[in-house]
């Protein structure tokens, strides 16, 4: 599991690799909600990213709810049919933009 | 604040795991900051341990004792420290007499399930195949309890107000004609939402979804070869539990997010949730079933019991829940506190609740502490609680069950009656005459609202086999035709089964009609049964709970195939919703208390005034004065429903309406559809206005305004 951070016409790309499950969301809660710090346009990259578990997806909702706080959106990119499918049936699709690639969501948020 | 006690230190360590004393409340798994609190009570063991599994291991990882002064009381309680929260299943070993007179069935080579436990593994996905040597087969589990419900809250939408729409959470949407992504799941419901709303539903009840084992009893169809299995779910291993293989994520362990969020998004629909839930029994079975929880940690408190030791069996199914023993009693209540608080249920359907009002050793009482607690419960104070009042032991409460001025009841006597009338028997229409006003004759201090009125529900015949079967069918069950009930009151129009008979189908056709027509302008609760709207059948199964198939799969190309059933129906639940006289929460007067000119309710017959209640009268009809809608305070047309049960048709003398008002026609019966019923403020004038034409075996129902 591995975390990059990086900043993209203005806007924060939290970059994720790896399976995010309830050994490495720790890990990976510590460095987004550092990076997501006083935000309002985040963009989370889960290209990489296999496996989400149920801690993984509440530290997804954590960051959304860090970055609603000041009045913001949280855009996920590069999210797998399977992970959608899973964020869809519980619910935690309803609170994040999707977007295919980086450049779409970067776009995203300029049509917000 | 928790996170600064400065007590949350281990104290203890053992096998690698730290561990300190914990609280004894709340009962169950708690997690609290870097551990889990473990609680749990048993009035009989000489010693417990907690079991702790890495998900899905075959071996536990560690096993530890609570040392004697983690017990406080009946209570042991400990906190155990950096523990995966979602990686982790437990259970409990306890040690103790087994001595079946005394009531004592302990045995320490068993692992148990936490009672409190909120999430259970082991039947993560629907009948995937179990491992049968597993040690520990029934595992509890945490679960996250931070779902983000944003502003939502139980509805608590009035309850005359409420068409209830009775479903399996798998049969819904396991047929291929569903179209969803994720056949037989809670977020299958999901997607179907648009079609609950279109037909006008404003209530479910789920049919039990507490954890059980699709697999228990389990057997070979001795003929057929066919895997029966157990499919609707009366047998619940954990009451705190979603099941599992209900949720498309259930193999990810996040059943309870799932659920959650179909519930939030009915409710966002305005749609209310009841649960159907199972207290009289659990699914360890008699002294020859396995031992799951209960048994093993406290069988005497937990279980009825004869004086031999043996099970009482007041469900039918091996064993009684001793449900007004005083610990029994408090488990149901946080039960239902949790699925109230945490899952923003709107009400619950107590499956054979009679037994909720047994004693100790069987008896019925008559003022039971359990059914007081409920009715005055501060958490559950807005929920719904519905009996189905009565049980296998021979105790039939319908009209009496002690109701505390909050139960209501499935109304048995509505249905039979209901059945009989429309089927043609004589001697109905006297009785008839009280179910659809609400049966004041069972309900009259409690009101119409205690009624739930239902003519098919999941257990017998679905509405269509109502008119095509005269006899029950239940050769596929594997027991020779024996189970399930026989007193159907079913008729079968004159072919037993599927016809191509014209005559016959439309008769049947009709008699539907009649049976949503009436079921739709009584008062009280109506509920429907899956798929009745769009004439599913059984093929003549009145018990079909062993079968994973097309027997319970609602097929949606009935929408299409039986489209004048379905549109007739979603008209009769719109005619309901667009009219609040017939939506009364207390019974009518028969008198004009308004000035209106017409009494709030009036029986007639062919001659207006008069109707004939002599045993061979099969007709009679009712008006509802709109002006005493919801008892004065709300404005309506004037409906009058005329129902001629005979074989040959009647011309019904009409009141005369006051005020220059007029007779419209809604539904005529006996039309083939579309001319058979109106949309609501575009229904034609009577061109006579004095008599209306009601043919053989139809229901009409006029609006007058």
């Amino acid at each position: 599991m591995e975390v990059t951070v990086k900043s993209e016409e203005g806007i924060t790309v939290i970059e994720a690799a790896g399976n995010i499950d309830s050994k490495t969301a720790p890990e990976f809660q510590n460095s987004a909600v550092s990076a997501a710090e006083g935000k309002d346009k985040i963009i989370i990259d889960l290209t990489k990213v296999e496996f989400l578990s149920s801690a993984g997806l509440r530290v997804l909702l954590m960051i959304y709810r860090q970055i609603k706080a000041n009045n913001g959106q949280v855009v996920l990119v590069g999210t797998s049919e399977d992970i959608q499918d899973v964020m869809a049936n519980t619910g935690f699709l309803n609170f994040f933009i999707l977007a295919e690639n980086l450049e779409e969501g970067i776009q995203a948020f300029k049509e917000v | 604040m928790a996170d600064i006690r400065i007590d949350y230190y281990p104290t203890h360590e053992e096998q690698g795991i730290k561990f300190r004393r914990g609280h004894a409340l709340p009962f169950g798994a708690t997690m609290v900051p870097n551990g889990v609190n473990f609680s749990i009570y048993s009035s009989a063991a000489t010693s417990c341990s907690l079991v702790l599994f890495e998900r899905g291991e075959p071996e536990p990882f560690a096993e530890i004792t609570f040392p004697d002064e983690f017990r406080i009381g009946n209570v042991y309680c400990m906190i155990v420290f950096d523990l995966d929260f979602e990686r982790l299943e437990y259970g409990y070993r306890m040690d103790g007499p087994f001595n079946p007179e005394q009531g004592h069935r302990f045995d320490k080579s068993i692992i148990l399930s936490d009672p409190y436990g909120k999430a259970i593994g082991g039947r993560d996905t629907w009948l995937a195949k179990p491992n049968w040597d597993n040690i520990y087969p029934y595992r509890s589990r945490l679960a996250f309890e931070d779902f983000d419900w944003e502003d939502d809250r139980p509805l608590e939408l009035p309850i005359e107000d409420l068409v209830v729409y009775e479903m399996h959470v798998r049969g819904f949407t396991m047929h291929p004609s569903s179209e969803v992504r994720n056949p037989g799941t809670f977020s299958a419901i999901r997607s179907k939402i648009p079609y609950l709303k279109e037909l006008g539903i404003n209530c479910i009840e789920l049919m039990p979804i507490y954890e059980y084992d699709e697999w228990e009893n389990s057997r070979e169809n001795p003929v057929t070869g066919e895997l029966l299995i157990n499919f609707w779910g009366y047998s619940t291993v954990n009451f705190f539990s979603p099941k599992a293989g209900y949720a498309a994520t259930g193999k990810f362990g996040m059943q309870v997010d799932e659920l959650k969020t179909l519930i939030k998004e009915l409710h966002q629909n305005g749609i209310e949730v009841w649960l159907d839930v199972v207290f009289n029994h659990t699914a360890e079975g008699d002294h020859r079933g396995h031992t799951i929880s209960f048994r093993g940690i406290d069988n005497k408190t937990y279980y009825m019991l004869t004086p031999e030791g043996y099970y009482f069996n007041f469900s039918g199914t091996g064993n009684t829940l001793n449900c007004n023993h005083p610990v029994v009693r408090n488990m149901v209540l946080d039960c239902l506190r949790y699925w109230a608080a945490d899952y923003h249920i709107d009400g619950f359907r107590f499956d054979l609740a009679a037994i909720l009002g047994r004693a100790q050793d069987g008896r019925p009482l008559s003022n039971p502490p359990l059914l007081e607690s409920l009715a005055h419960d501060p958490i559950l104070a807005k929920c719904k609680l519905i009996a189905e009042a009565w049980d296998a032991g021979g105790l039939y409460q319908v009209g009496s069950f002690p109701a505390y001025g909050r139960w209501a009841e499935w109304n048995g006597k509505y249905r039979d009656n209901l059945r009989k009338y429309l089927k043609g028997d004589e001697g109905q229409v006297g009785d008839m005459a009280q179910r659809i006003l609400g049966s004041p004759d069972l309900y009259y201090q409690r009101g119409p609202t205690a009624s739930i009125n239902f003519i098919c529900c999941h257990d017998g015949f679905t509405l269509y086999d109502m008119f095509a079967y005269n006899t029950k069918h239940n050769e596929a069950n594997g027991e020779n035709n024996n189970d399930g009930a026989n007193d159907n009151h079913s008729w079968n129009c004159g072919w037993e089964g599927e016809t191509d008979d014209p005559a016959i189908n439309h008769l049947r056709h009709k008699l539907i009609k009649n049976a949503f027509a009436i079921l739709m302008v009584s008062q009280g609760v109506p509920m429907v049964l899956m798929g009745d709207e769009m004439g599913r059948t059984q093929k003549g199964n009145n018990n079909t709970y062993c079968h994973d198939s097309e027997l319970n799969w609602l097929n949606w190309s009935l929408m299409e195939e039986n489209s004048d059933l379905y549109s007739f129906a979603r008209h009769t639940i719109r005619f309901r919703q667009a009219h609040p006289v017939l939506r009364n929460s207390k019974h009518f007067q028969h008198r004009d208390y308004v000035g209106s000119g017409l009494p709030d309710v009036s029986l007639h017959g062919v001659s207006a005034w008069f109707p004939d209640w002599s045993e061979s009268s099969r007709a009679f009809a009712v008006m509802f004065c709109g002006d005493h809608a919801k008892q004065g305070s709300s404005k309506d047309d004037v409906i009058y429903v005329a129902m001629n049960m005979y074989w040959e048709g009647l011309a019904f003398e009409l009141p005369h309406l006051p005020n220059e008002k007029k007779w419209y026609l809604s539904v005529n019966t006996d039309l083939p559809h579309p001319a058979d019923s109106f949309e609501i403020g575009a229904e034609p004038l009577l061109d006579q206005q004095n008599t209306v034409w009601v043919g053989s075996r139809s229901v009409v129902i006029l609006v007058g305004r």
